[in-house]
Parts: structure tokens; C-alpha cells; sequence
């Protein structure tokens, strides 16, 4: 998994119909220090995130194995929102 | 799979149902040499792995099998514990 900022939100109205009622948001790849990273993904909310937050983005056909999102087009999807990263070293 | 160091913790109260009770522990993936290569992940803990040990995890659908695997979201999974340093011998 990837720890992750949300961007924004992209609406899509004509769409897989398995992805109907999912909340699509733009998130960027952050360092664990909380430094951006370039580039961005477009993730499948299925935690209720926020804008600005920072979140665990799991990637790939796992992505799919997130509550609700069962044969679902999927290969991003949001599954957490991180409170504290506390790394050591 | 591949070598890396736990190097910190994740703290996430909300998550998916399917996470709940599950430690999230920070990997730095290492070379033969135990020198970090490439960026940090977040890992399912499945071996009962803790800061500063040397671990091997599993990237990929896989990465579900140690749990529910039809219900688990982790595409990085820490597999097993290492038992020292010194038992990585690279030549």
C-alpha cells in the first residue's frame, strides 16, 4: 500500500455501471515524510475521505478485494485514513 | 518477495472493515547488501513483525493469502521475520 493525499474529486457520469455510486477521487503518492511525490492516481473512495487528507491507497487487483468494490473495474481504491505515520529511522 | 527493514508505524482508525485489527507496519525494501533501495511502502503485518527488524514481504494479489483472502484489501503483505542480519548472505 501507498500512502497517498487527496487532490480532488473527478465526476464521471458515463461510466462501468459496477462504478455507479463510487466516489472517485485524484490522490498523489506522498514519502512518508509527507513530501509530494510527482504524478497522481485516480482512487475509488471506499472509506469516506476528504479532500486533503491523507490516506492508504492499495493498488492493483487487491484493490478490488475492498469492501464493495467485488468485481468492480477497479485497480485503486482507498481503504484507510492515516492518523499518524511514526517512522524512526 | 523481498528483503526490507520495518522501519515505523501506521496509525489509521478508519479503514476498511476487512483491515480492522490489523497491524500497518512501514517497509523500506532492501538490495543483497541490505543497502534501501526504492521508496517506502505500507505493509500488512502477517508474521508479527516489528520496528527495525529485517522482514521479507509479498507485493501483489498474494499478498491477501496469509488472511481472508477474498476480503482483504493489502497489495504488501510482511510474510516473515528474518531471524538476523547476519543470516542474509548474498554471494
Amino acid at each position: 500500500m501507498i500512502i497517498a493525499r487527496i487532490l480532488g474529486t473527478v465526476v464521471s457520469t458515463q461510466k462501468d455501471e459496477r462504478l455507479l455510486g463510487k466516489k472517485l477521487l485524484i490522490v498523489r503518492p506522498i514519502n512518508v515524510d509527507g513530501t509530494d511525490t510527482s504524478g497522481y492516481v485516480v482512487a475509488v473512495d471506499t472509506v469516506g475521505a476528504g479532500f486533503h487528507e491523507r490516506v492508504l491507497v492499495v493498488a492493483g487487483s487487491s484493490a478490488r478485494l475492498a469492501q464493495g468494490m467485488k468485481d468492480t473495474p477497479v485497480d485503486a481504491a482507498i481503504v484507510g485514513v492515516i492518523d499518524t505515520v511514526d517512522v524512526t529511522q | 518477495m523481498q528483503l526490507a527493514r520495518v522501519i515505523g508505524t501506521v496509525v489509521a482508525t478508519v479503514k476498511n472493515d476487512s483491515l480492522k485489527g490489523r497491524k500497518l507496519l512501514v517497509v523500506q525494501s532492501l538490495n543483497k547488501d541490505l543497502a534501501p533501495q526504492g521508496k517506502p511502502m505500507v505493509a500488512v503485518d502477517a508474521a508479527g513483525a516489528g520496528v527495525g527488524e529485517l522482514v521479507f514481504w509479498c507485493r501483489g494479489r498474494e499478498a491477501s493469502f496469509p488472511f481472508k483472502r477474498e476480503d482483504t484489501p493489502t497489495d504488501c503483505t510482511i510474510v516473515a521475520i528474518v531471524d538476523s542480519d547476519k543470516h542474509v548472505n548474498s554471494q
